[in-house]
């Protein structure tokens, strides 16, 4: 970008921290390079050298303006350090880290002379921090330009001056709506809501900051005041307006959060507290806030999902050392249009892969066009793509009724009807026609070792796991047989996450992992209307727990159809632990199926949307139309603990390789509460030995059900944790 | 031994079409560029094809669109292939998609491609109306206006009149003369009654009738989902009329002539929307990639004749140099492929191939023939089919070469009459 007779001047270069800084026609370019990593992160080593060359501007006569950029290809500064904040255990320490971050960028914003941050790739959380500081922000018009403030997913709040530099520049509630949802907001939107001032092709981006950096010291070019709406400055202006903003931030924190999640509510506080008495108290309310949460378990659990899903996206999905070829894969095949095969088809239309998409009729090829092109439309409103993206993915999937086109398929998934005799047909019709195909079986019930029994090349047969509806749950089952070949499972695995998923590789086996500890978990909550419990009374009781939705509702969700299928061959499979309630077996029996017919253990209206529980269930349950009462601990113990147990069975029998792994299904698959960080983070939470006294209570109470898991006994008995 | 060239001989691997649908019905929606890309992305599919091993595409269309003119271009853009795949459109009338077909095939004889698509794409549906030329200069002149008091000046001098838009017609630019009207000419200079016109009307309708229940026609097509609503999906032509009888098409009015003249719109091709293609390939690449091509391009020829005389007669003047090429005679044929623009085209094309007359202007000793009407169009034609016109060449082409397939025979001929006095012949041979 430096043109031949420029004279530039280098004054430093620290290369541990890979921070420079030159100097071109007295404009000083600070550049970020962090040596050995993809992306640049704020740490306690970069603070030190931030100071100095911030020094050295302000001292230097020659230099008149600055300009920070990175030189990492699509990524500016992506955050801080999180594994640096993971070894703090005192509030104390991390409060004084959030103080000297906010005493170096409180530094950086009253420098005499003006710094412009030319942003070109990902400008996240400290990092956009560091952008709030400078006086002027140009940024790329490129894809891969994001700016946020994502603290909260970790259970966290910006720690140095977000909180208080946010809300002045893009207004009170764009910042609330930033600050509480961690949302990515693109360089077309950063721009409409004034958290960049100018966008330009990234191909110039240093140019124009350097030469708008000039014109600025030499007071040639001024910097744009953000124009704000009349509804704005009429709501934010005055103590008034900004009283019924908080209020509203905060209920809608409270409904979404159940106070589950202490961050959002602390950043309406601060956020509050700095225009209640002015930035300087705002700041220190936030570092001390900062400080409170870093330790905070909540923190604590969502930081460790943070690092386990990071790791799962490096891992191959085979054992160290194991040598595995990874295939690209280029097509797929996927039998069975319905709502599972078009879901897979929608992911993986939108990560490039061409989809030869079979069903028996037209008809149904077509509704399942139609479903994927519904997911792509949601994307389109939404501006996540354009139209000609949407119409490009859609071209991908081709229609077939016969298995013309598959000869070339990487990977064919069935989707076809769950059962037995009839994968093990399609297996054999798809080895016979697609020589290299990989088949994966997109089975929830099924054992892949059965459905490979009729294959000529079980090396290549595989589990994989969607989780419904695929478009929006982010986990992947990987199932491995004994058989199943490492270059079938690597690939496997990196297709996996190419259309995003989050892949965890499990063993063979009924119910796979994450089907096998909600099993327990669903029987249990039907058990406990068997015994008297109302529907809403279980359902509330695991909300409050932090599951997404109650397991009652979940039935509904499933589709009953789908649930009465797999309730019997758990059971053969594990014997009376795994026995479905009397309630669920007659519910399934009087022929209702769920959300899906609108009539299950709920009742829905016209539009398909929930009006109560259905009353007239009772009359199908042994306790019959009378009902009892329960303590919501009864209920969370009774369904959760053999949930926990079950995860130390599957862990015990190598079913899933790591605690984490059995951690990330839960969360993803069935949205065991986050917070918690998963069955085995919340078994060290509580302690392995407590939860096997109240187990072993819980067996008295009822024999055979919450019969505890050996390994279980073992930690209990030797005081060890899941997690080190 | 095959003569096409003097270079390698050109695979014909596979060929897929959109239903062809009366303009105005099912697929008005949908664009020229969207119906090529619903027929090469299908093909692409179905031929499981690597797209990268794609070397040029080339696509027919008659009626370009304003904004998009390079419909080949806009089609390779499909996600299925790198942007680096060139592409072209080509314009030869109703020919076009043989002129992209035979473009292909020259660019692979000469080694200059491994495999190609070639095909074309046309919707009647979606022909650009133009400005009147008064409005036409009143517009340009207030784009250039500098300013908005100019502006308004310049527009105010729109008249009326000028708002009657011109509507593309389907006309000779040199004579004036409609196409329908060249079809009553022929037939009266050719002695082409209107029955036998109404009659082969009949038999394409129920011969293309019977090839889609059978399933031969719908082995071609790739259903389409058919906007706005997407509820279903198009499987079948829609332009054929499995009920009409001959005395309902004998009642029918004749349009162009209403005096004297015998061409109805029950014996002429209906206006249509649809897209197709096929897939090229040198044959030892076809080979190694492991297809079993359905036929390989023997020979083919272009030909003209005065477009004021017999507008649609140059086929006759073609098939005698295709033949020539191909070193056989019309005897040597399994399988006749003929466009049929208007019954009165094909049955004067058939009298001119059969007559002394025409093989003198041909510089023949005898006529190429009699072509034996049970080889001839065995699944109907554009009469019934339809007749996107930048695509009927490479329908034809796949109709043609999967029927010869299917009855294991050797040779297949087509031919293709186009507006301009154009003509087109082709020899595809099955070993």
């Amino acid at each position: 970008m430096t043109a031949p007779h420029d004279v530039v001047t280098v004054l430093m270069e620290d290369l541990a921290t890979g921070l420079s800084l030159t100097v071109e026609h007295g404009v000083a370019i600070v550049s970020y390079d962090q040596p050995g990593s993809p992306v640049n992160t704020l740490n306690s080593r970069v603070g030190p050298v931030f100071e100095q060359i911030f020094a050295r501007i302000a001292s230097d006569a020659s230099i008149v303006a600055a300009v920070i950029v990175s030189a990492k290809s699509d990524s500016w500064i992506a955050g801080a350090d999180i594994d640096e904040l993971r070894g703090i255990t005192r509030a104390e320490d991390a409060t004084v880290l959030s103080q000297g971050g906010q005493r170096l960028l409180d530094r950086l914003a009253a420098l005499p002379k003006p710094v412009v941050a030319a942003i070109h790739g990902a400008a996240l959380g400290g990092g956009l921090e560091v952008a709030l500081a400078c006086h002027y922000r140009v940024a790329s018009m490129h894809a891969k330009t994001v700016l946020a403030l994502p603290e909260v997913q970790l259970g966290l709040i910006p720690g140095s001056g977000g909180t208080q530099r946010l809300p002045q520049t893009v207004g009170l509630q764009t910042a609330l709506d930033m600050i509480l949802t961690g949302k990515n907001i693109r360089a077309k939107k950063a721009l409409q809501i004034g958290l960049v001032h100018e966008l330009v092709h990234p191909a110039i981006l240093r140019r124009v900051a350097v030469q708008r950096a000039g014109e600025l010291a030499r007071g040639t070019a001024s910097i744009r005041e953000r124009t704000r709406p009349a509804a704005e400055r009429l709501l934010e202006d005055n103590a008034l307006g900004r009283r019924m903003v908080f209020k509203q931030a905060r209920a809608t924190v409270r409904k979404k959060t159940r106070g589950q999640y202490p961050a959002p509510l602390a950043a309406i506080a601060v956020i509050e507290r700095g225009y209640a008495d002015g930035a300087a108290a705002g700041q220190q309310a936030e570092s001390e806030q900062f400080g409170e949460l870093a330790v905070s378990p909540v923190s604590r659990q969502l930081v460790s999902i943070f690092f386990a899903t990071t790791a799962l996206k490096k891992d191959r999905g085979v054992p160290e050392g194991v040598e595995a070829t990874v295939r690209g894969v280029h097509k797929i095949g996927v039998l069975g249009a319905g709502f599972m095969g078009a879901g897979i088809a929608s992911v993986a239309v939108q990560s490039g892969t061409l989809v030869r998409f079979k069903d028996a009729s037209v008809e149904r090829t077509t509704a399942g066009w139609r479903s994927v092109r519904d997911v792509l439309r949601e994307r389109l409103t939404r501006k996540q793509i354009t139209r000609l993206q949407m119409d490009d993915m859609l071209s991908l999937i081709g229609a077939t009724t016969d298995y013309s086109g598959f000869a070339n398929a990487d990977i064919v998934i069935e989707a076809v009807f769950e059962d037995l005799a009839v994968k093990q047909q399609v297996l054999r019709e798809v080895e016979a026609i697609a020589p290299r195909a990989i088949f994966a079986s997109n089975t929830s019930t099924i054992p892949i070792g059965d459905i490979a029994s009729a294959s000529t090349r079980p090396e290549q047969v595989v589990g994989m796991h969607f989780f419904s509806p695929v478009h929006k749950m982010p986990l992947l089952e990987v199932i491995v047989t004994p058989r199943t070949s490492a270059d079938t499972t690597a690939t496997v695995v990196q297709y996996g996450k190419q259309i995003g998923k989050t892949v965890i590789v499990v063993q063979d086996g009924p119910g796979f992992y994450v089907n096998r500890i909600l099993a327990p978990y669903l029987n249990e909550s039907g058990i406990l209307l068997d015994d008297g419990a109302s529907i809403e009374l279980v359902d509330e009781a695991l909300v409050a727990f932090g599951f997404p939705v109650g397991p009652i509702m979940l039935l509904d969700e499933v589709g009953l159809d789908i649930a009465g299928k797999s309730g019997p061959i758990m059971a053969a499979a594990f014997g009376t632990r795994m026995q479905p309630s009397h309630t669920l077996r007659r519910v399934v029996e009087s022929g209702r199926l769920g959300r899906k017919a609108r009539h299950g253990f709920y009742r829905y209206n016209d539009e398909g949307r929930r009006t109560g529980a259905d009353d007239g269930i009772y009359a199908l349950t042994p306790a019959g139309t009378s009902r009892r009462s329960f303590t919501r601990e009864t209920i969370q113990q009774r369904t959760v603990l053999p949930m926990l147990n079950e995860a130390v069975r599957c862990l015990e029998e190598g079913v899933i390789r790591s605690a984490r792994d059995g951690d990330i299904g839960a969360i993803f698959g069935i949205g065991f509460p986050p917070f918690l960080g998963g069955p085995f983070r919340y078994l060290d939470t509580l302690g392995a030995d407590m939860v096997l006294q109240q187990l072993d209570a819980l067996n008295a109470q009822f024999p055979g059900r919450f019969e505890a898991a050996a390994l279980l006994r073992q930690h209990a008995s030797q005081q060890r944790r899941f997690h080190p | 031994m095959p003569t096409f060239g003097n270079g390698r001989r050109v695979a014909i691997v596979a060929g897929v079409r959109t239903p062809f649908a009366r303009s105005g019905t099912a697929l008005k929606n949908i664009s020229a560029i969207d119906l090529g890309r619903a027929a090469v992305a299908e093909l692409v599919q179905r031929s499981s094809l690597v797209g990268a091993s794609v070397d040029l595409l080339v696509l027919g269309t008659v009626v370009q669109s304003v904004i998009a003119p390079n419909i080949a271009r806009e089609v390779a853009l499909l996600p299925h292939f790198p942007k680096t795949l060139q592409a072209y459109t080509v314009g030869r009338a109703c020919a076009s998609a043989n002129q992209a077909i035979t473009d292909v095939a020259d660019q692979i004889a000469l080694g200059h491609a491994r495999v190609g698509i070639a095909g074309g794409a046309e919707s009647l549906s979606q022909v650009p109306i133009l400005h009147s030329r008064g409005m036409t200069d009143v517009l340009v002149a207030a784009s250039k206006a500098k300013s908005l008091s100019q502006r308004a000046s310049t527009l105010a001098r729109v008249r009326l009149k000028d708002f009657v838009p011109i509507t593309p017609a389907i006309a000779e630019p040199s004579t004036g003369e409609t196409m329908g009207q060249s079809a009553d000419t022929m037939a009266k200079l050719n002695g082409i009654t209107r029955e036998a016109q109404d009659r082969f009307a009949l038999r394409s309708h129920q011969r293309a009738a019977a090839g889609t229940d059978d399933g031969r026609l719908t082995a071609e097509i790739v259903p389409v989902p058919v906007p706005p609503a997407y509820q279903e999906s198009m499987t079948t032509d829609n332009g054929i009329r499995r009920e009409s009888t001959y005395e309902q098409l004998a009642a029918l009015k004749p349009v162009f002539d209403r005096r004297y003249g015998t061409v109805t719109a029950g014996n002429a091709s209906p206006l249509t929307d649809g897209g197709a293609a096929v897939l090229l390939m040198a044959e030892d690449y076809a080979k190694v990639m492991g297809y079993t091509p359905l036929a390989y391009i023997r020979s083919y020829a272009y030909a003209a004749v005065d477009p004021a005389e017999q507008l649609l007669q140059a086929p006759v003047l073609a098939v005698p140099i295709a033949l020539a090429r191909a070193g056989l005679t019309l005897r040597d044929i399994d399988l006749v492929e003929m466009h049929e623009a208007f019954a009165a085209q094909v049955l004067s094309n058939l009298h001119g191939l059969a007559s002394s007359t025409w093989a003198v202007r041909a510089g023949l000793s005898a006529p190429v023939g009699e072509v034996d009407p049970e080889r001839l169009n065995v699944m109907g034609g554009s009469l019934s089919i339809g007749h996107p016109f930048g695509a009927t060449g490479a329908r034809v082409v796949t109709t043609l070469c999967n029927e010869l397939a299917r009855r294991g025979q050797q040779f297949g001929m087509l031919t293709v009459c186009a507006a301009g006095g154009l003509g087109h012949a082709m020899i595809v041979e099955r070993t």
